[in-house]
């Protein structure tokens, strides 16, 4: 069921890419699209358990939240590139995380990285390490709003 | 205002060149190099709208497939260049 | 009533282009200014989140209703998808490679190196 959703989406892919819809190029994707599959068949087996992120609206409430920020931290990151004295404080320190489960601490690292001022150089068992233009910026990520908000998520 | 962001591209390309100069360290060369990348997707796409190619997002969409998958490769390279455990870090800051 | 609507997506569009214009060339100033490696990285990253989705975004609303307007949707996302990963890469592969971040401490004058543990 899930392998079949993957070889619907991956074909609605290959048409888009395409945009001519005539027989041999119609059986190429299809081929493609089984190859793909089957690949993906065989990863899972080495990988252990795959598990999905399920496109659900309080998913896309997050992304949305996450652009605001990023949008947000961008104008605060040019106001500090244009300012002629450069005011910024590297710094570099620990950020204890409760996420319990692998797929929940990617999300959070990765959105922690895509916000700009602030990156994630590591993630470990319970905290990961932060890299980030100013302390506040730190201290402003371990309020834990977005910590919170990935929470409710619910993988 | 097509023209304006183009001009805008091609300033920031000069600009990631200038640091992928300079550098000090490879980790510098390789982020300009990075964003260079990123800026020839966005030329590709603005200046193929603005001289109307033909499939020009085609070519933007595998560039930037290829500069992910380069920047990966480059960086994997690297990392293990050197056996460096990564050592448990503290606070650095007051 | 159809010209009021082409005027104003012209208006949004030209404001997305010149704005993503800015950022991109922040981002590349910041680049050339900032101190150390894992400074320069956000400067990067500025130009990679919001100044490539805005020119794109610019580029969309002036582009009329077809498949490509869909693969630039696509290489939007693929962008945004892919950023996080290629940074922490490096940045991962600097701290791997023995490069520190560089510190600076509230009262400090002078840039010092703090490295805790190499």
């Amino acid at each position: 069921m899930h392998y079949l959703f993957i070889a619907i989406a991956l074909y609605a892919f290959w048409l888009l890419l395409s945009g001519h819809y005539v027989a041999l190029l119609l059986a190429l994707g299809g081929l493609s699209v089984l190859i793909v599959v089957f690949f993906l068949l065989r990863m899972d087996r080495v990988d252990g358990e795959p598990s999905t992120l399920r496109p659900s609206l309080k998913f896309f409430r997050y992304i949305g939240w996450l652009l605001w920020q990023v949008v947000l931290s961008n104008i605060a990151l040019a106001r500090r590139v244009w300012d002629p004295a450069l005011p910024i404080r590297p710094t570099w320190g620990k950020l204890d995380t409760k996420l319990p489960l692998p797929l929940e601490k990617a999300l959070y690292a990765n959105s922690i990285t895509l916000t700009p001022g602030t990156l994630t150089t590591d993630v470990r068992d319970d905290h990961l390490m932060i890299h980030c233009l100013s302390p506040e910026e730190l201290e402003e990520l371990r309020k834990g709003e977005m910590e919170r908000r990935i929470k409710d998520i619910g993988v | 205002m097509l023209t304006a962001a183009i001009v805008a591209i091609l300033v920031t390309m000069v600009l990631a060149l200038i640091r992928a100069f300079l550098g000090p360290t490879e980790y510098d060369r390789m982020l300009a190099a990075n964003s260079f990348g990123t800026k020839t997707v966005l030329l590709i796409a603005l200046g193929g709208y603005a001289l109307s190619w033909n499939s020009f997002l085609d070519v933007a969409l595998l560039y930037a497939m290829v500069n992910f998958v380069g920047t990966i490769a480059v960086m994997r390279f690297f990392e293990y260049s050197t056996p460096v455990e990564p050592s448990e870090e503290g606070e650095q800051t007051s | 009533m159809s010209s009021i609507i082409s005027h104003l997506i012209e208006w949004v569009s030209g404001f997305f282009l010149l704005a993503g214009g800015f950022l991109c060339i922040s981002g590349g100033v910041g680049l050339l200014r900032m101190p150390d490696f894992f400074s320069r990285i956000h400067a990067s990253g500025m130009t990679e989140t919001l100044a490539a989705p805005m020119l794109l975004c610019g580029l969309m609303l002036q582009m009329e209703w077809s498949l490509d307007l869909v693969k630039v949707l696509m290489i939007l996302i693929f962008i945004l998808a892919t950023n996080p990963t290629a940074t922490h890469s490096m940045a991962k592969a600097a701290l791997h490679g023995g490069l520190r971040p560089l510190v600076k401490e509230p009262g400090d004058d002078e840039k010092g190196e703090v490295s805790s543990k190499t």
